[in-house]
């Protein structure tokens, strides 16, 4: 649908991941320069400029596994390690913290409003560090170029593109169990009171006009909930108050992240029959996914002393737990691409490419080769 | 008034998308078709009226032979014609016509999309049967086609393209009270909220342009000359159609308004919006002073302020038949 999206998206998204790695950063009690150093590497390969300048060109959404790839490489752009367990963790309270954050956002354009929460929060993250911070300004004129002149329309159609992304996504997060905003179905809770948005009317009033338009007459009706008045506009600046919530920070170090997986057979089955269609163009995808990991510089992980591993639970068993028990349906598949000059990771990619068609674990030989040539010449490139 | 039914689960969720609900009913067989669109899928349930049958169908959308990302469904409603009704479906890549029962396609139109991608999208969206033989579409550049449907098989052909509005289409509507007094045939919407006003004919006929106030109009309704308009306010407005007065104003939301619906016999409007409710609205004409009339409405035995912890979001709402009518509230 709307050829916008994937920045909002992506940045979004990256905030709400950094904002839980802060929190499990600081609640395992890493170091605070290795802590620091993480959050840095991460900001840094975030806002890469080659990578960004991919990232604002016109096109539509990539696939729910493309960009859980994308998400994989970033998190592991620095020092520190997830396990597989609490990779899904992390990525499934990002995704759900967004989808909240879009289906709350009391108007379509308040995305940008809550885009620029996260921004504000990662440029908070980096103060301290010049060069990552001038890439961080530059990302807010971007945005601001790009964003700011769309109208109401426009955006209520990013917002649908978003919400059809995350359609069927049900992972209950305790968090927004515990502050009632999701129910024990993992659907999110739509207020009927507070204030109403920026340029609409509390609810409650209908006036009727004679041809020449003046008021005639005027009926109030009870409009079942409790609306408190109007929301100000928030600022779409570089600098300002943002009056949305939405997009702040909302972890501490006293509020766990625990996510339940609440699957039950009739959620599978609407999950499969819409991401196992064959995507005639895999091809295409991969080439994108491909020259942004060109632009992604990989960290050598560095010898075992200065690395370390996180965990999204808050033991190590329980992490292990997590990852047997949790159910299929929920498993993200994976594409694993190395963006070196390898021989041989050149071939395993051709190999990923075979499977990422196949949508089966058997590559798809002979006619992987054609595929793979475009592939193969852009990572050569690299 | 309007009574609950038993409710219908359809095969998934409904996307979030203007006018996500098409119902279709057939008086001849008592079967009631219904339509909801997920995401590149349109699930298609036919319901018996004694409640005790309902068979389910899926209709997936069209995707034209070239290396572009795939194909989401923008909208899918009945066109209810004199002498048939065909069921359209627009999506990203252009449009798709089949006979009722979703069974064969009769018709395919590709939208011409750009090599490389735009910043604009390309989508058809907003759908209307108007008059004995026309079905138009809108187009996101804020074109619409016009179609000319023979009485029967595939023979069917662009007839015209109208191009007034400058920015997509949102809804299309066409006269619904079945009047034949009433000169206007058709409204248009679209996302700057202007409203154009049409005759049909050989060659269309722009009859009125009604302004809009920088606010998306996602649905609109034309009944009785009046055209109903649901607003990205939450507001809702009567206008009228030929002249573009303004008959009322009401604060109706307080959230985006995604769909309207009139039940011509009676009046009664019903609008549902992002706040997770849905609203009844009576209309009421005077001619001798050329006013309408608005009242809101209560569902009798029904509370609409239920307990906070079971609201979901509305993405669709019910087209309504004379006598009867059905909500489909689904969550995303």
């Amino acid at each position: 649908m709307s050829s916008r999206t994937l920045p909002l998206l992506f940045i979004n998204l990256g905030g709400e991941m950094l904002y839980i790695l802060d929190q499990r950063l600081r609640a395992q009690n890493i170091p605070a320069d290795k802590a620091k150093k993480v959050m840095n590497d991460i900001i840094t390969t975030m806002f890469n400029k080659k990578f960004l300048e991919e990232l604002f060109k016109p096109q539509e959404l990539y696939s729910k596994k493309a960009l859980r790839t994308v998400f994989d490489r970033l998190a592991h752009a620095s020092i520190m390690r997830l396990n597989q367990a609490s990779m899904d963790k992390l990525y499934d309270l990002m995704t759900m913290a967004f989808k909240y954050q879009v289906l709350l956002c009391p108007r379509a354009k308040d995305i940008l409003l809550v885009s620029f929460n996260h921004m504000d929060a990662i440029k908070d993250f980096v103060k301290d560090t010049p060069s990552v911070l001038s890439q961080v300004d530059e990302t807010y004129r971007q945005l601001i170029e790009m964003y700011t002149p769309l109208s109401s329309g426009e955006f209520q159609l990013i917002r649908q593109t978003l919400l059809i992304f995350f359609q069927d996504m049900h992972i209950r997060v305790s968090i927004f169990l515990k502050d009632k905003v999701q129910n024990s179905n993992g659907r999110f809770v739509l207020p009927i009171s507070g204030p109403v948005p920026h340029g609409t009317h509390i609810p409650g009033l209908i006036r009727m006009f004679s041809c020449n338009g003046e008021e005639v007459k005027r009926l109030q009706f009870r409009n079942g909930g409790n609306y408190t008045g109007v929301l100000r506009e928030g600022s779409f600046e570089m600098f300002g108050e943002r009056v949305i919530k939405l997009g702040t920070n909302m972890y501490s170090v006293s509020r766990p992240v625990e996510t339940h997986m609440s699957g039950t057979s009739k959620n599978s089955a609407q999950k499969k029959s819409v991401n196992t269609a064959p995507n005639p163009l895999a091809k295409e995808e991969l080439n994108m996914l491909a020259r942004l990991m060109g632009g992604m510089e990989v960290q050598k992980p560095g010898n075992a002393d200065s690395g370390f591993r996180v965990n999204l639970f808050a033991t190590d068993e329980e992490e292990e737990e997590a990852l047997i028990s949790r159910p299929d349906e929920f498993s993200y598949d994976v594409i694993k691409i190395q963006a070196t000059k390898n021989q041989q990771a050149n071939a395993e990619l051709v190999k990923i490419m075979g499977d990422f068609t196949e949508e089966a674990g058997e590559p798809c030989s002979s006619s992987a080769n054609s595929k793979g040539d475009d592939l193969l010449a852009m990572m050569d490139g690299l | 008034m309007y009574h609950k039914e038993k409710s219908i689960q359809m095969k998934s969720s409904a996307s979030a998308l203007y006018n996500n609900l098409s119902v279709l009913r057939i008086a001849p067989r008592s079967l009631t078709y219904f339509t909801v669109v997920h995401a590149n899928m349109v699930n298609m349930v036919s319901a018996s009226w004694d409640g005790l049958n309902y068979s389910h169908r899926q209709l997936q959308s069209k995707e034209a032979n070239v290396a572009t990302s795939s194909s989401l469904i923008m909208q899918a409603a009945w066109c209810v014609l004199p002498s048939r009704d065909i069921l359209v479906l627009t999506s990203q890549k252009g449009i798709q016509m089949y006979e009722s029962d979703g069974s064969i396609m009769v018709y395919w139109h590709a939208l011409d999309t750009p090599e490389t991608q735009t910043a604009q999208a390309v989508f058809a969206r907003g759908i209307a049967a108007v008059r004995e033989k026309y079905i138009c579409v809108g187009i996101s550049s804020g074109s619409m086609l016009v179609f000319d449907v023979p009485i029967k098989g595939s023979n069917i052909t662009l007839s015209e393209v109208l191009e007034e509005h400058k920015e997509s289409i949102t809804d299309l509507a066409s006269e619904c009270s079945g009047s034949l007094e009433c000169i206007a045939d058709m409204v248009s919407a679209d996302d700057s909220g202007n409203l154009c006003v049409w005759k049909s004919g050989e060659d269309f006929q722009l009859l009125n342009k009604i302004p809009g106030f920088d606010m998306s109009c996602s649905s609109v309704k034309l009944w009785k000359g009046t055209v109903v308009a649901g607003y990205g306010t939450g507001q809702i407005r009567l206008y009228e159609a030929v002249t573009g007065i303004v008959h009322a104003e009401v604060n109706a939301h307080a959230r985006w308004i995604y769909s309207l619906d009139i039940a011509p016999f009676s009046g009664l409007l019903l609008s549902a919006a992002e706040d997770s409710l849905v609203r009844v609205w009576h209309l009421t004409m005077t001619p001798e002073t050329n006013s309408v009339e608005v009242t809101s409405q209560t569902i009798p035995g029904r509370n609409l302020t239920t307990p906070r912890t079971h609201r979901q979001t509305l993405t669709a709402s019910l087209p309504l038949s004379p006598s009867r009518s059905c909500t489909c509230i689904t969550s995303v």
